[in-house]
């Protein structure tokens, strides 16, 4: 098992360094707008040098002047460090930006996470076992309904209908208008008033995947031999479904719900974005749309980690949870 | 399915004895049909499909405006047109070859003020007379006319010469009292009641108590409109509409300033502009957006987008992920690890923000935006295949095992015939249900990157670009029309994919019990 651990963690090591060079590639491939915007500015101050020299000096200063192999080992370097530079759009240390957002996104993710399972499992084990009857198309049907929703549509309706028409909640941020007067238990209202919406998109959009997920492996566990067994020998059907199918059922479940914990943090970009609250994800789309390499560089290698991460712990839960699964 | 059926015959032509005996055979795609129509959601979802897709494609023909078509209506604007005061400050006209300048008029005025008949200035002395109501005439001793002080106006009918001072004195002393006829400049004039100054047959001016000011610049009035303008005053209307020489006809709205005691005349004016936002009518079901184009042809232009954007790059997944994945799983080895870990890393690469990134890159660039439209394709087709890949690779992992393929190796059938002929067909189903959901999910994503602003660029529609008109506050809360709709398409697309994706997985399952 740890020979296991060990071989897969250098692994994700071994692609991570990858992506990030094919990630580091691109980026500098691109036209670096955040430094022509600023040597734009720059130069159209009145006796200041052109712009062509501003921008040889401002590409030396951030090391783009430098080849794109070179610029990533250093890159490379400074990253296994835990150097992550320095922000350019935000113009503080990228990991000072970090730790400020990510406790948002953290707290959105859970609670839409901890929604998700509380609506998805038990619906979807209804569904499993009245298959074809009219609660299961209707939860079927909404299932893919949810998924089919856009997020930015569905979180537009939201606001048209909570915020502008019946005015219970703020369109855009984190805090209120008044949000400096209240107390601390106020202020911590006010600002739980401000995730509503988000989360509840959040949970609506992904909770249908988790349903159908749950109905399709309960329904492959209820066409099982063991099941099949545990009627015949009489058991009542609730004892049947709650002790001998749901617990199979958690088998796969475990797995894709522990692999998707470290995308906790990885934050929802869009969602975010569309509601303005400062979590990684629209801070990363802010300093993405300006050009912000250092930070841009640090979030898409963050999320990369995540990613091995998630893969990582729910192949290891696979074989923790289930016995008959041998890890080589 | 002919052949099928002509067996059918022949196998009831052998056993046909009674009803009871007669076994029905389906093929294998007969019955995924058959299940597949048993769904109700698959069928309900293939409905959907079917009207969105006559809705871009054929909508789009049959419709009689174009895409980047824009309308144009007329709003009436409020103009300043002119300003009406009635004249209560007295004017003065000077006799030819006098002077009577400022410091005189004052003297003349607190003369006037107090109501005396005479007043001094440096030693000589002035005589005022009144000739009539609001009509002074100021003489020097010896009785020389200097100048009159007056209220009432003497304009000069459109086209002739100014009157002279003599004309002006002889027509309000008539006017003010009364009389109809005077003699100027050894020529006899008449004035009527309404303050026209004749000479013979011949109107030279007219009297008004009313001062006419244009507000703008080049407006020159014409006598008939001042006239008409008085007599709305006079008549206390407040609209009245007035067709100029040129034949155009304008409304003209009054309003009276009572602190300034000033009326402001304002023309209403034609303006023609882009119908933008209109709401709903016969014309534009949908009304128009904010570039004055019809919403429902947006639509339906936006829809043909959408979805051949949705097909192209499901297509170009498709097409690496199947040879990819078909390659990797037939021949194992280091062959198989190569393609995988190059799975994995694009497995690992954050799609999301990567598309974000060019995307801005792009409108950095400035690209065109139908290249801009084949790059995006591009890209989110590479960024696809490989979830298509390994379902590939895991299909072909058990089915090389497969008895059949042994007799294909047996037989010596070539290497690639035997992975594009006897292996991927196999795969098939399965990657006719994952296409059929990509292309639900790719056509989201290709919205979503459109409403932010780094997919589809105008002048195309495209149902994520029309949305983000929404970015607009305004827009948002009282367009509804402008953005839901559109909404509404998208979700009906995705949802007939999906529905249709989830009917076909279940309809392809030989498990299935129904």
């Amino acid at each position: 098992m740890r020979n296991y651990i060990v071989k897969r963690i250098l692994f994700s090591i071994f692609i991570l360094f990858f992506v990030t060079l094919i990630i580091y590639t691109l980026i500098r491939c691109l036209p670096t707008s955040y430094v022509e915007t600023m040597a734009i500015q720059l130069s159209s101050k009145p006796g200041s040098k052109s712009y062509t020299e501003w921008l040889e000096q401002l590409n030396a200063s951030y090391g783009l002047d430098r080849p794109i192999l070179v610029g990533y080992v250093s890159w490379l370097k400074d990253f296994a460090q835990g150097n992550f530079g320095d922000s350019w759009r935000f113009t503080v240390p990228v990991i000072q930006e970090f730790k400020s957002v990510i406790g948002v996104s953290f707290v959105m993710g859970a609670i839409s996470l901890i929604l998700e399972l509380v609506i998805a499992i038990p619906l979807g084990i209804v569904a499993a076992t009245k298959q074809y009857s009219k609660s299961d198309y209707i939860i079927s049907a909404s299932a893919l309904v949810g998924i089919s929703l856009p997020t930015f549509f569905f979180a537009t309706i939201l606001k048209l209908v909570f915020s502008v028409k019946l005015g219970w909640f703020d369109t855009h941020g984190i805090v209120g208008r008044n949000y400096a007067q209240l107390d601390a238990m106020g202020q911590f209202l006010d600002k739980c008033s401000h995730l509503v919406l988000p989360i509840v998109t959040l949970t609506i959009v992904s909770v249908g995947s988790l349903m159908r997920y749950t109905r399709t492996n309960m329904l492959e566990v209820l066409n099982a031999d063991y099941i099949r067994t545990a009627r015949a020998k009489g058991l009542s059907e609730g004892k049947v479904i709650y002790r001998h199918a749901f617990r199979n059922t958690l088998i796969p479940l475990v797995t894709i719900v522990g692999g998707s914990l470290p995308g906790l943090f990885s934050g929802a970009l869009i969602t975010e974005t569309l509601f303005s609250i400062p979590g990684i994800g629209f801070v990363s789309y802010q300093a993405m749309v300006a050009g912000d390499i250092p930070f841009t560089m640090f979030y898409l290698s963050f999320i990369a980690v995540l990613t091995l991460a998630g893969n990582l712990i729910s192949d290891i839960l696979y074989a923790v949870v289930d016995p008959r699964v041998r890890i080589a | 399915m002919s052949e099928e059926q002509k067996q059918n015959n022949q196998t009831e032509e052998q056993y046909s004895l009674n009803d009871d005996r007669r076994v029905k055979v389906l093929s294998p795609g007969a019955l995924v049909v058959k299940r597949f129509f048993r769904n109700r959601l698959a069928v309900l979802g293939l409905i959907m499909l079917i009207v969105m897709f006559a809705f871009s494609f054929i909508g789009g023909i049959v419709t009689p405006y174009g895409q980047a078509e824009q309308f144009y209506t007329t709003t009436y604007l409020d103009k300043e047109y002119v300003g009406v005061a009635r004249n209560d400050d007295l004017r003065y006209a000077v006799a030819d070859g006098q002077e009577f300048g400022t410091i005189l008029q004052a003297q003349f005025l607190l003369a006037y003020g107090k109501g005396e008949d005479s007043f001094d200035w440096k030693g000589d002395s002035y005589k005022v007379t009144e000739e009539g109501p609001d009509l002074y005439s100021i003489s020097l001793e010896d009785g020389t006319m200097l100048a009159i002080a007056y209220k009432d106006i003497v304009n000069a009918e459109d086209g002739m010469e100014e009157p002279s001072f003599e004309v002006k004195y002889g027509a309000l002393k008539a006017y003010v009292n009364g009389e109809d006829a005077f003699e100027a400049d050894g020529e006899d004039y008449s004035v009527d009641e309404d303050g026209n100054i004749s000479q013979g047959d011949t109107v030279v001016g007219y009297i008004s108590r009313f001062v006419v000011a244009p507000k703008e610049n080049g407006v020159t009035i014409t006598r008939d409109f001042k006239e008409r303008l008085e007599e709305a005053l006079a008549t206390d209307t407040k609209e009245f509409v007035y067709t100029d020489e040129d034949g155009q006809e304008s409304t003209y709205t009054i309003s009276y300033d009572a602190s300034a005691e000033v009326w402001s005349v304002q023309q209403e004016t034609a303006t023609y502009v882009y119908d933008t936002y209109a709401r709903p009518s016969l014309k534009h079901p949908l009304g128009t957006d904010n570039n004055g184009m019809d919403m429902l042809v947006r639509l339906m232009y936006g829809g043909r987008v959408s979805l051949v954007i949705g097909f192209i790059v499901v297509a170009i997944e498709t097409v690496i992920g199947v040879i990819l994945g078909g390659i990797s799983g037939y021949f194992g080895k280091w062959v198989d690890n190569l393609i995988m870990r190059i799975v994995d890393i694009f497995y690992c690469i954050p799609s999301m923000p990567i598309i974000i990134i060019l995307g801005a890159a792009m409108d950095n660039l400035r690209v065109d935006p139908q290249i801009r439209m084949l790059y995006l394709m591009l890209i989110l087709g590479f960024l696809g295949w490989p979830g298509i890949a390994r379902l590939v690779r895991g299909q072909i992992l058990s089915l090389r095992e497969q008895e059949f393929m042994t007799a294909t190796e047996a037989c010596g059938i070539r290497v690639s015939r035997r992975i594009f002929r006897h292996l991927i067909p196999n795969v098939i189903p399965q990657l006719i249900v994952t296409c059929t959901m990509g292309l639900g999910s790719t056509i989201i994503t290709e919205a979503t990157l459109s409403f932010l602003g780094l997919g589809v660029k105008f002048p195309f529609a495209s149902w994520g670009n029309i949305i983000s008109d929404v970015n607009n506050s305004y827009v948002m809360t009282t367009f509804w029309y402008v953005w839901i709709p559109a909404g509404i398409c998208l979700l009906i697309t995705v949802l007939g994919f999906n529905f249709v994706g989830d009917g076909l997985r279940d309809a392809f399952d030989p498990k299935m019990k129904r």
